[in-house]
């Protein structure tokens, strides 16, 4: 997501430190239960431990280290005894930038790059202060060290020092360290979540298990937009384990004892739906009709001078039209909710990326207030932009279905619910035309981009909406680096609508943006006859961090010395999340015309870094992420029924087709990025440019097929 | 039904055909194992029967009666088996969701080849998809484990 980024609130309300001791410590601002104390960010109790909670999900992602790593910095604090919690939902843990309690668009780490080291800070501040007070000696005298508070050859340990520290109110402000003399940030750390994910003891939403807990399965319509109209659930009954079969607004939920039979039950279920039009969807000729819209003039997204007139009178005119499919996230583990209403409470379990959201619209179906809505986090089984619904779907039936049964349920989609659910990356079509003077390089663009906004119609509509044109759906074009270097552009978008639920999927927008620009430049650089490395240069001249990136990544690739037989190389380079990422595929094509792709350079300028380690895994997996949908991903629709279900026909990468990755961080004094994302864009343009340097067939639709 | 889960004999009321997974996983407690599929692609649901890595979400409970059945809780009592070790140590984990069912997979290839080619550790864990895309780690773990295997014996 690219919404317009605020400065990051640094104080303000909430940002207030616990230290969590046994309720006989009587400060008065502790008197609130302080296991749930919503403005805790950091607690530090006699036991030694300093536990972080995050305002953010863990998902993959690597927050439950990195984010621990901007407190520890400056807490000053013993590494080994670091605990990490998910933090409720509550107003304190909003989104430094967006005001609403979220975990997304690669900005975790930035958003909260300020606020987790002020907390560090606070609670430093705190423990020295009731050192000094203990010792009868001016704070100023003492230090810290690895958990400790030294005077001389005294020390009193952080566990000491928690309940004198706890009756203190935190100072009104902080310095931070300056960065020469940071110790953690900028240093590999590796997780700390794994010692749960390597047992099997790390509890994911789906492993939930409440006291009188039932499961259930949903059979949602087979289309789109449709409804129930009649069901009979006596045979689903009959399922042995079964034990209720209720309506719910997106359809009939079969309540069992355990999974398998709610499955068993859910399959027996006969139900008459009332499909709606979503039963004309057909994604052949949804593709063919935005080819027809692409044509046509759209909402006007970025425009310099007079493009048409400039293409009429280039030297040469280029035209290409690139497009792209529904995604599903696949997630590996599948959307669940476990929901318990009880005393005027809505207690959900769930891993969502959406608390803010979320808690409302629970609070809306349970009918009591958002803050009597519970919402606890366990490890997300992956996100990739599925668990950040905007109408909380999975969420808000799970509510439904709970308050249906009137127990304590769990429900749990499977891997076809999954599949055939929605909620994808918009299918997609770009048009470009552009005019080439004698150098090859482009006077004129005029591009028009026809695809479902993921944005318009929903509560974020007035942050990334403007005059029609949804900022996410045209990310990564109108702001191409490439273009500013081209005196007359166009950039026009066709927002068509159906039954399709759109979606953040990993990179948004820049998931087919740099497909369609990178691909397109690379196409204008064959077509001039120049190296395709040096063609960007060429455009790119006054963009030293991309040309550095592009440069570091085609260096360790090889670029320029012949690539072993068979085989050739392709780039791309994009800038997105406040990040660049350039990558350099190497690939080769089997008798079968199978893409094979062998190794990825990457080359990372991502400013600042906070855990290299963390970095390396993010883009190695966006890596990962992206050549999925380059070389298998599509969902297609027939009659408005998803014609896909499962690993078998929606194909994600495995691991003998792993390349091999390697990434570059370079050193960088610019603004902090994310790094959830921006490495996932550039790989499809990168491998579809290789196969063209390999194959001289341009491919000009996702997945890629060579014919 | 009798099950030999993890070193202990459990009774557990399933009928026959329940897939192994659900029986560990509802009714044993087992949460370590994963449903992803359903159908044998994915490898969440990854246990050792007999020391052999097998897809717990097609294997009806019934026929893994009176053998032994390893899950990710009983691999070791504290993470500390080869391939665990190692993978702390390449730092492989992302969201984990897979992770019990690629770390079987691999201490059961181990187990029947302590050294396997690049070749054999590719074959071996073809099955076992990870979206968050930790494949080149867990190859280095993979190696890391083996040569750590190797240098023990």
């Amino acid at each position: 997501m690219t919404f317009t980024r605020r400065d990051v609130l640094v104080s303000g309300a909430g940002l207030l430190i616990a230290f969590h001791v046994p309720r006989k410590g009587r400060a008065a601002q502790m008197e609130k239960k302080p296991s749930v104390d919503p403005n805790a960010f950091v607690r530090v109790a006699p036991d030694e431990s300093v536990t972080v909670l995050l305002a953010h999900s863990e998902m993959g992602q690597g927050i439950w280290t990195s984010l621990a790593m901007l407190i520890a910095e400056e807490l000053d604090c013993d590494w080994s005894k670091i605990r990490v919690e998910h933090a409720p939902a509550a107003p304190a843990y909003a989104h430094t930038a967006y005001g609403l309690q979220m975990t997304g668009g690669s900005t975790t780490t930035w958003s909260e790059f300020d606020r987790y080291r002020t907390v560090g800070a606070m609670a430093r501040e705190m423990l020295v202060r009731a050192a000094a007070a203990q010792w009868k000696v001016r704070p100023r005298s003492l230090h810290t060290e690895n958990g400790f508070v030294v005077y001389r050859t005294e020390r009193l340990s952080y566990g000491q020092l928690a309940e004198a520290a706890q009756q203190l109110s935190p100072p009104a402000s902080v310095e931070l360290k300056p960065k020469k003399d940071w110790k953690l940030i900028g240093k590999p750390m590796r997780r700390l979540d794994t010692p749960e994910k390597i047992t099997g003891k790390a509890q994911f939403g789906i492993d939930v298990q409440v006291p009188g807990m039932r499961t259930a399965l949903v059979a949602r319509s087979p289309v789109f937009g449709g409804k129930v109209r009649s069901f009979d659930a006596s045979r689903a009954s009959a399922v042995p384990g079964v034990e209720q079969v209720v309506q719910v607004p997106s359809g009939i939920a079969v309540v069992a004892t355990n999974f398998w039979s709610a499955k068993l039950g859910r399959d027996a279920l006969q139900i008459d739906w009332d499909v709606g039009p979503g039963a004309e969807l057909d994604s052949g000729r949804l593709l063919a009709s935005y080819r027809e819209l692409a044509k046509r003039p759209g909402a006007l997204a970025a425009a310099k001078g007079d493009a048409d007139a400039a293409l009429a009178g280039a030297t040469r005119r280029l035209e290409a039209e690139y497009d792209v499919p529904y995604l599903a996230h696949a997630t590996m583990e599948p959307l669940n909710c476990t929901v318990r209403l009880e005393g005027g409470r809505c207690e959900i379990w769930t891993g969502t990326q959406f608390h803010g959201v979320d808690q409302m619209a629970a609070a809306q179906v349970a009918g009591v207030s958002p803050q009597n809505v519970i919402i606890h986090t366990p490890f997300l089984g992956g996100g990739f932009g599925r668990r950040a619904v905007l109408d909380s779907h999975f969420v808000a039936e799970g509510v439904h279905v709970a308050k249906a049964a009137g127990v304590p349920v769990k429900v749990v989609w499977t891997r076809e619910d999954d599949i055939r659910g929605g909620h994808y990356r918009p299918m997609y079509v770009h048009r470009i035309e552009a005019g080439v003077d004698d150098r090859g390089l482009p006077q004129a663009w005029k591009h028009t981009i026809v695809g479902q906004s993921i944005l318009i119609g929903t509560l974020f509509e007035k942050f990334a909406v403007k005059d029609g044109v949804d900022a996410q759906s045209v990310e990564g074009t109108a702001d191409s680096p490439y273009l500013d270097a081209v005196p007359a552009r166009k950039i026009m978008l066709h927002s068509p609508r159906n039954q399709v639920p759109p979606q953040w999927w990993r990179s948004v927008g820049n998931s087919h943006t740099a497909f369609a620009m990178e691909s397109m430049i690379d196409e204008l650089a064959w077509a001039a006859g120049r190296d395709p490395l040096e063609f960007r240069g060429a455009l790119l001249a006054d963009k030293p961090r991309l040309w550095r990136a592009l440069k570091a990544a085609a260096t360790s690739a090889g670029w320029g010395t012949p690539p072993p037989q068979g085989r050739a190389r392709g780039l791309a380079v994009h800038d997105s999340f406040g990040s660049i990422v350039a990558e350099v595929a190497e690939v080769s094509v089997d008798d079968r015309k199978r893409i094979r792709v062998h190794k990825v350079s990457c080359a990372v300028d991502c400013g600042q870094t906070v855990n290299p380690l963390g970095i390396e895994a993010q883009v190695q997996g966006a890596v990962v992420f992206g050549l999925s949908a380059a070389l298998f991903g599509a969902v297609t629709l027939k009659e408005g029924r998803v014609e896909q279900g499962n690993f078998h026909d929606y194909r994600v990468l495995r691991i003998p087709e792993m390349p091999e990755v390697t990434v570059q961080i370079l050193e960088s004094d610019a603004k902090m990025g994310g790094i959830g994302e921006p490495a996932t864009a550039p790989i499809a343009p990168a491998v579809a440019n290789a196969v063209y340097a390999l194959t001289r067939q341009r491919l000009r639709s996702l997945p890629l097929r060579l014919t | 039904m009798k099950l030999e889960l993890n070193g202990q004999t459990r009774e557990v009321d399933a009928p026959d055909e329940m897939p192994l997974l659900w029986a560990l996983r509802d009714l044993c407690g087992m949460t370590g194992v994963k449903y992803g599929c359903g159908i044998a692609q994915c490898g969440a649901c990854t246990v050792h029967l007999d020391g052999k890595a097998v897809r717990s979400c097609v294997l009806p409970v019934a026929s893994a009666a009176g053998r032994k059945i390893t899950t990710i809780e009983g691999l070791s009592p504290d993470g500390s088996h080869p391939v665990q070790v190692a993978w702390a140590g390449i730092d492989v984990v992302q969201c984990g969701y897979c992770q019990s069912g690629q770390i079987m997979s691999a201490a059961a290839l181990l187990s029947e080849k302590p050294d396997p080619s690049d070749d054999e550790i590719d074959h071996a864990m073809a099955g076992n998809i990870c979206r968050c895309g930790t494949y080149q780690r867990v190859r280095e773990a993979i190696r890391r484990a083996s040569s750590t295997r190797s240098a023990q014996r």
